[in-house]
């Protein structure tokens, strides 16, 4: 009996281990802490300025930034807000979705959630990865989104890399060379991505730090119950041969 | 204070059998002493639907079921209502863990032959409980009207268009619509939350009265009811369900509880198995996935609508494969008639019935992990592989049951 309980539990957990394995470009893993409320800081701002701009994060209120300190209302006006609203607005895009689609091709998709559908470590790779390609409309495109309609918005602080390919074995290995400069050094910009990415994750679920604190309290109090239910059934039982 | 109350029960008592109800079903309803662990699942299972049903009432009050506005509906849930995030993550972990919960059940009685004589009616109103709940998982599933949520309905729903002659007009009779739409929105949302609900709930009640009408199973597969006690009637091996089996159970809710609180605190998405990473893009009935798969616990049956890749017999393959992946749900219905083994439980079945066992659970495993995955023909050859195996542990069972060398059974219950 004990076997096959043992083999059941070694099933269950054998395709969890298969799934993290997925084709294409290897992902960076991103470097980002959800409890550091200064890098989050840091990523709203720049999220309203960049992203916000095309983009909406039409399920997010600006005043629910009390989650990561922007606790009063002044300060999230004075920080977050761009274009005139109010603190408990929804963060609407600047861009109307029909300019998206003439100027785009394609209206920019929302970004409330977008960290969970594509994960951390997509998103760091991703704003990391654009170089210059003449052959598509916008002048830019990306190792791990070919040919995206999106070009690259913090170009001026990366700089413009170039794709560099060899054949290693046999095989053709993409990289990325950064032939002119930006404001930022390599290490400066990835820093700047890893805060925004930091703030894009909390922004797909603000109340994922609420929720693991309130689950060590559930949890604490199951156990608990663990131990008293199981003396009340030993108490129970202990006249049953 | 006592007196009181019990002329107040007495009152009742002259108006509704509550008394007798309560003594029938729960102090002296008597259960066999010897059940082990397999035997939490039954009550967790009626713990799992009372979760879906309050969750879901709560959901029900802000959730739109509107193509338009359902997905941002979901996320207001989220964000702005009062603990939604908890109320969301409770009902979609309850929804797979009521699949894990019910799957353990049912290989419960496929080990100890709870589905055997007095039992089929028993077993068989236990499958229209699994039908109805997988009509459930498949009707809710499609409200956040995510990118999974429409394209993995689609698949689905085409399945329909399968069936000849009438395929097409029972197709867009259902959706309302020639495609997935608004329509189809709106009237799922109404069997989830209407019909299949009170079905289940109807359902579940007449599986218990059949329980206590037949008696519990126990691990050793034998009836206590055929060694009772000549003075009291009461079986020698039974003991009443309360208090004895109520406190028992609730120390497995306490464990279950650790499991399921662990999910939906520290891992609601459980790696994109309950909540699928595509699902968090909203549904685009221009955009197909490059990769459609359904929910985990739909995975094994998918993997056989995906394994015929061969027209045969004048039928298209894709039909076939529909019709393989009813007939794998719909199998379990005749396993009481199956099983020709002189003994029930698997303690006292020959080496062959174990051995078919777990290659069933294998080709299980094997089959839902394959229905995560990409097609390749490698895994769509290890598809066919397993699912002509999981088809054989039913197909051949009333020949190697029957060959079996079995153990004798013991006269009483062993611990």
């Amino acid at each position: 009996m004990n076997r096959i309980k043992i083999f059941l539990i070694v099933l269950c957990l054998a395709p969890l281990s298969l799934f993290a394995a997925e084709p294409g470009m290897p992902l960076d893993s991103a470097p980002i802490n959800q409890t550091d409320n200064e890098s989050l800081q840091r990523g709203a701002e720049t999220f309203v300025n960049y992203c916000l701009t095309c983009h909406g994060a039409s399920f997010m209120r600006y005043n629910r930034h009390r989650d990561i300190g922007l606790e009063n209302e002044a300060e999230v006006t004075e920080k977050l807000i761009l274009t005139g609203q109010k603190p408990g607005d929804l963060m609407l895009s600047a861009m109307r979705k029909y300019e998206g689609e003439e100027w785009f091709g394609v209206a920019p998709p929302d970004l409330s959630v977008i960290a969970r559908a594509k994960g951390a470590d997509w998103l760091y790779t991703y704003l990391r990865a654009f170089y210059r390609d003449e052959s598509t409309v916008s002048g830019w495109n990306n190792l791990v989104f070919d040919r995206v309609a999106m070009p690259h918005v913090l170009y001026e602080l990366q700089g413009e890399q170039e794709l560099v390919v060899e054949t290693v074995a046999g095989k053709e290995v993409k990289s990325l060379e950064l032939a002119k400069p930006g404001t930022m050094t390599v290490s400066e910009y990835d820093r700047y991505v890893a805060d925004l990415v930091n703030y894009m994750v909390y922004l797909s679920e603000p109340a994922a730090n609420d929720r693991k604190q309130l689950g060590i309290l559930v949890m604490i109090f199951l156990f608990g119950m663990l131990g008293l239910t199981y003396v009340l059934y030993r108490e129970y039982w202990k006249d049953i041969h | 204070m006592s007196k009181q109350n019990n002329s107040f029960l007495e009152w009742i008592d002259k108006r509704f059998p509550l008394v007798s109800t309560w003594k029938e079903h729960f102090t002296e309803y008597y259960a066999p002493k010897n059940f082990n662990f397999w035997y939490f699942f039954g009550s967790l299972a009626l713990l799992v639907l009372v979760n879906q049903l309050v969750t879901g009432i709560f959901l029900t009050m802000s959730y739109k079921p509107d193509a338009s506005l359902a997905f941002a509906s979901v996320e207001y849930i989220m964000r702005d209502v009062e603990f939604g995030w908890l109320i969301r993550y409770m009902h979609s972990t309850g929804a797979s863990m009521f699949f894990v919960v019910v799957y353990l059940h049912m290989f419960r009685g496929m080990m100890y032959g709870s589905y055997r004589k007095p039992r089929e009616l028993l077993w068989l109103i236990g499958m229209a409980i699994f039908f109805v709940l997988m009509s459930l998982a498949f009707t809710g599933y499609i409200l956040p009207w995510g990118q999974m949520s429409y394209w993995g309905a689609q698949v689905i729903v085409s399945m329909f268009e399968a069936i000849p002659f009438i395929g097409e007009t029972l197709h867009n009779w259902i959706l309302g619509d020639f495609m997935l739409s608004d329509a189809a929105l709106n009237r799922f949302f109404a069997y989830h939350v209407v019909t299949l609900p009170v079905l289940i709930v109807v359902l579940v009640f007449v599986h218990i009265i059949a329980l206590h009408e037949v008696g519990s199973n126990n691990p050793d597969g034998i009836e206590i009811k055929e060694n009772k006690n000549p003075e009291t009637k009461i079986p020698v091996d039974g003991i009443p369900f309360h208090p004895y089996y109520t406190v028992k159970d609730i120390f497995g809710v306490v464990v279950f509880l650790i499991v399921f609180c662990g999910i939906i605190f520290f891992a609601p998405e459980m790696g994109g198995y309950f909540l699928e990473h595509n699902n968090f893009i909203p549904a685009d009935t221009l955009k197909t996935p490059d990769h459609i798969a359904p929910v985990w616990y739909f995975t094994p049956y998918y993997s056989m609508l995906r394994a015929v890749t061969v027209n045969f017999l004048w039928v298209d393959a894709k039909l076939w494969g529909v019709f393989l992946m009813v007939a794998g749900v719909a199998i379990f219905c005749f396993l009481p008639w199956l099983d020709r083994s002189p003994v029930k439980s698997i303690r006292y079945k020959g080496p062959i019935f174990k051995f078919a066992l777990t290659l069933f659970v294998i080709s299980f495993f094997v089959l839902g992990w394959l229905g995560t995955q990409q097609p390749t023909p490698l895994y769509t050859l290890l598809a066919q592989i397993f699912s002509v195996i999981y088809f054989a542990f039913f197909i051949l069972m009333p020949w190697y049951s029957k060959i079996d060398k079995t153990k004798p059974e013991p006269k009483r219950v062993t611990k």
